[in-house]
């Protein structure tokens, strides 16, 4: 579904991504972890077009067996377009605009009026919370209820693809493993998942393959039970033993 | 000090707050959307005035049809500033946008000054609307009436255009996080061109009631006014339309009442007090009355 | 940077300085010695702005404010007395009876736009980026209301005219020089690293222990300095001045000078107001002689903003050229 070859992006002069192919098929949920600062963020936002890769390719291909995309040059607007949603770092939902503002400005280019009222239902019915507080400002929400909201804001636009960026971030244990349950009844559902987590043990749990970057360069990869037993890997993000 | 001349001071108030209000907005809605100062806005409000009076002098319209057209106008032409001076800017630290609509600003007087001359000019607009009318105690002319009646309308109407409608929303998100605006789809480049046309048309329809009021226009008339709005929006928060809209009103009447209610010996100092005022508002309460941004200081 | 080489610098451009005014005096015409006169006061007027905007990475407007307490300072000092009681028959006795000589008229004006730096810079400069900026045109405006009102001191709205014609270039280039003298010692100095490295990062240099408010403080008011001289310069070469005589298009304009020049850059700021003072001067008989005023301002107007396009950190950055410094990095 998506293909990241051999991209090489800079943020001013800084060479981050020196490198980084990835591979997501249909139905996956692929994982990127890795240190602070090792280019996961920066992957995915590469991917969904707010930054532009100097060098290499990125293709899409949202329907299985349909036409594949090179969406390496087009700007983000166009990208949700096709199908790929991306919940960025720390959430980013409007606090000045309500939760319902929240949810229906994810189906913002949408012109189903129908499609869209039942997204909005199956949405609430994942996270009642978010029906509860649906007048409230969005800032009010706590932070484990901002992830939910920024989740079901993505799946309002009723993606192929879904990036994630740091879901645990800041989230108390409990309402972290809630959210990769959902994050796994949304994957049953049809949607394809890449996830950056720093989080290693849980992105490994839930993900079908992973991927380990280390400074700009994915160094390892592969079915997340094998990187799981890596001792590498082990070491460096899972604890040790 | 009579209860009638009071009345009468407050009316001026109120007039005088509508145009702070109109052209307030724009400098929030810029500022919002962009996080830039539009130091050109000023020189918009100059331009609608000078459009009115083309327009109904030298083509001979009819004056709805007048005021309409300068709001699209206005529109226009805050698009062409948007495009030509705040685009490029984009991303380039704050002062260097500010400097680059300074700049703007400066060549748009001196653009006024080379085509019109310097000279003031009376706003010719027709009789009807300068006819004198007596309310009670106050003689108020149908002008501004209208100005009075008009501005609520228009604030109402964008009102309407920022919490329902799926500009108002995509303005909005745009103002609040770009970034996450652009991965819900929208076009930033258009949602920040719209912000630029509304606010404009905002403007150059104030322009319009300005030469109305006061019944001359020349380039350089758009500067302190220009000036005193972006104050009224600072009083009420920038980048909050709320706060634009309260601001403009409040200004209005305190600059009024300052010169109608104390002896005339400070009237004289109206400006001092208007920019005194700025100075205070940014130091106790940057923030103004409904902003909600927080900025570092020193 | 050693300061004999800094000594010898100085050294060299004064005594080629005396040099050139000396020939210059014998040889041209008085129109032109009167750009040259001008050009000298707006080389203090950018060096002295570089050292607040510049150096610091302050952004403020209000120079001419300083530039009208100066000029109105000098005016007030050097005025004969016969004048003095002709123009401003309601100046408190102490000043109807003073005439003082161009030198120290200078000075004080110098001192007390200082210290209106000081008194403004206090509250204002806890203000950051644009809204500073706005402030200052608030300052500016105030300033120019005040001049307007204070009809006792200035006159108001009419003006002071007839000023002793002491400015020429013997007067000017001294004060150029030491404009310059002061700016290049900042900048070298450990004073002036901190300067600059508060204009890099902030934070950074928040944490690194640097007084933040005091650095702003000085420059405001070392560069303010500057600007109350060149006010009087100013004045006393057009013999008159008048509420408007500095307004915010000044402060445009040597904001540009700043700015294409590179901020931070004394050679920029230099060159760069050289270059626009004779652009404008080439300017004003194209304007007259077509009837058509305002192109010279919009020409500077469109410079601005292509060097903010394409090079915004302006023809020197923040740097001086390298013969200057001796510099082998």
């Amino acid at each position: 579904m998506l293909e990241i070859q051999d991209i090489h992006v800079y943020r001013g002069k800084t060479y981050v991504l020196q490198g980084v192919s990835l591979h997501v098929g249909q139905g996956e949920i692929a994982a990127l972890i890795g240190a602070n600062g090792a280019g996961k963020t920066t992957t995915l936002r590469a991917a969904s077009g707010l930054l532009r890769a100097k060098q290499g390719r990125i293709l899409f291909r949202p329907e299985p067996g349909g036409e594949q995309v090179d969406i390496s040059r087009l700007k983000p607007e166009q990208i949700v377009g096709l199908g790929m949603s991306h919940c960025p770092e720390g959430r980013g939902v409007f606090s000045s605009l309500s939760v319902r503002e929240n949810l229906l400005i994810g189906a913002y280019l949408r012109t189903d009026r129908d499609g869209i009222a039942e997204d909005y239902e199956k949405v609430c019915r994942m996270f009642p919370i978010l029906e509860e507080r649906s007048g409230q400002a969005a800032g009010l929400l706590s932070g484990g209820e901002q992830m939910m909201l920024a989740v079901g804001r993505s799946l309002m636009s009723s993606p192929r693809l879904l990036l994630l960026d740091e879901p645990s971030l800041g989230l108390a244990p409990l309402v972290v493993e809630q959210i990769f349950r959902m994050l796994a009844e949304i994957n049953s559902q049809g949607v394809t998942i890449l996830l950056v987590e720093q989080n290693a043990v849980m992105a490994l749990d839930l993900a079908h393959k992973a991927y380990v970057m280390e400074n700009g360069r994915v160094t390892l990869s592969g079915p997340s039970r094998e990187l799981a037993c890596n001792p590498d890997v082990r070491r460096a993000y899972l604890g040790g033993h | 000090m009579s209860l009638a001349y009071i009345a009468q001071q407050c009316a001026n108030g109120l007039i005088l707050g509508s145009m702070y209000s109109l052209v307030a907005i724009g400098f929030s809605m810029i500022y919002g959307i962009s996080r830039l100062i539009n130091f050109a806005h000023g020189e918009v409000v100059m331009i609608g005035a000078f459009l009115t009076m083309g327009l109904f002098q030298i083509l001979g319209l009819p004056f709805p049809l007048v005021a309409a057209a300068v709001l699209a106008l206005g529109a226009v032409l805050g698009v062409m500033i948007e495009r030509a001076a705040f685009r490029p800017m984009r991303g380039a630290p704050q002062v260097t946008g500010f400097i680059a609509s300074l700049g703007i600003s400066i060549m748009l007087q001196n653009l006024g000054i080379m085509v019109l001359t310097a000279q003031p000019r009376n706003f010719s607009f027709p009789a009807y609307l300068q006819q004198l009318v007596n309310i009670g105690p106050i003689g108020i002319r149908i002008v501004d009436i209208c100005i009075m009646l008009a501005t609520p309308l228009l604030l109402a109407v964008l009102l309407f255009i920022i919490h329902r409608t799926r500009l108002g929303v995509a303005m909005r998100a745009t103002a609040e996080n770009l970034d996450v605006a652009r991965l819900m789809g929208i076009d930033i480049n258009r949602t920040i061109m719209a912000a630029f046309a509304i606010g404009s048309g905002l403007a150059a329809t104030a322009g319009l009631m300005w030469g109305g009021k006061f019944g001359q226009i020349d380039p350089l008339m758009g500067f302190i006014p220009g000036l005193k709005s972006f104050v009224a929006a600072v009083i009420g928060g920038v980048g909050s339309i709320p706060g634009a809209i309260l601001g403009g009103y409040i200004l209005g009447m305190a600059e009024v009442l300052f010169v109608g209610l104390l002896p005339p010996i400070y009237s004289a100092y109206r400006d001092a007090f208007v920019f005194g005022t700025l100075i205070i508002i940014l130091l106790v309460l940057p923030n103004g009355l409904l902003g909600k941004e927080t900025e570092e200081r020193a | 940077m050693k300061t004999d080489r800094t000594r010898l610098i100085f050294l060299a451009a004064a005594i080629l300085g005396f040099v050139m005014i000396f020939a210059m005096q014998r040889t041209m015409n008085e129109y032109i010695v009167s750009i040259v006169n001008f050009v000298g006061i707006y080389i203090i007027l950018a060096v002295s702005l570089n050292i607040t905007n510049g150096f610091t990475g302050l952004f403020s407007l209000g120079h001419p404010a300083f530039m009208a307490i100066g000029g109105y300072v000098t005016a007030i000092l050097t005025l004969p007395v016969m004048k003095k009681a002709m123009f401003l028959p309601d100046l408190p006795s102490w000043l109807a009876g003073l005439q003082l000589p161009f030198f120290p008229a200078l000075l004080i004006a110098g001192i007390m736009a200082s210290l209106t730096a000081l008194l403004v810079g206090v509250p204002v400069l806890r203000l950051r980026g644009h809204y500073l900026a706005v402030a200052t045109i608030g300052f500016l405006i105030i300033v120019q209301v005040l001049i307007t009102n204070m009809e006792s001191l200035t006159r108001g709205p009419l003006g002071l005219n007839g000023l002793p014609a002491y400015t020429n270039l013997w007067w000017v280039y001294p004060w150029v020089l030491a404009a310059l003298y002061v700016s290049w010692k900042i900048k070298f100095s450990s004073y002036g690293r901190t300067l600059l490295a508060v204009r890099e990062n902030e934070m950074a240099a928040q944490c690194l222990g640097v007084n933040l408010f005091r650095t702003r403080i000085a420059s405001l008011v070392i560069g303010a300095f500057f600007a109350g001289v060149a006010g009087g310069l100013w004045a006393h070469l057009i013999t008159a001045i008048t509420p408007n005589s500095f307004s915010l298009i000044m402060a445009f304009n040597i904001v540009v000078m700043v700015v294409v020049g590179g901020a931070g850059s004394i050679s920029g700021s230099f060159l760069a107001a050289i270059i626009f003072t004779l652009l404008t001067e080439v300017f004003r008989p194209l304007e007259e002689s077509l009837e058509v005023f305002g192109i010279g301002e919009i020409f500077l107007a469109l410079v601005l903003i292509m060097i903010l396009i394409f090079r915004p950190k302006g023809f020197f950055g923040s740097r001086e050229p390298r013969f200057l410094t001796g510099r082998n990095a």
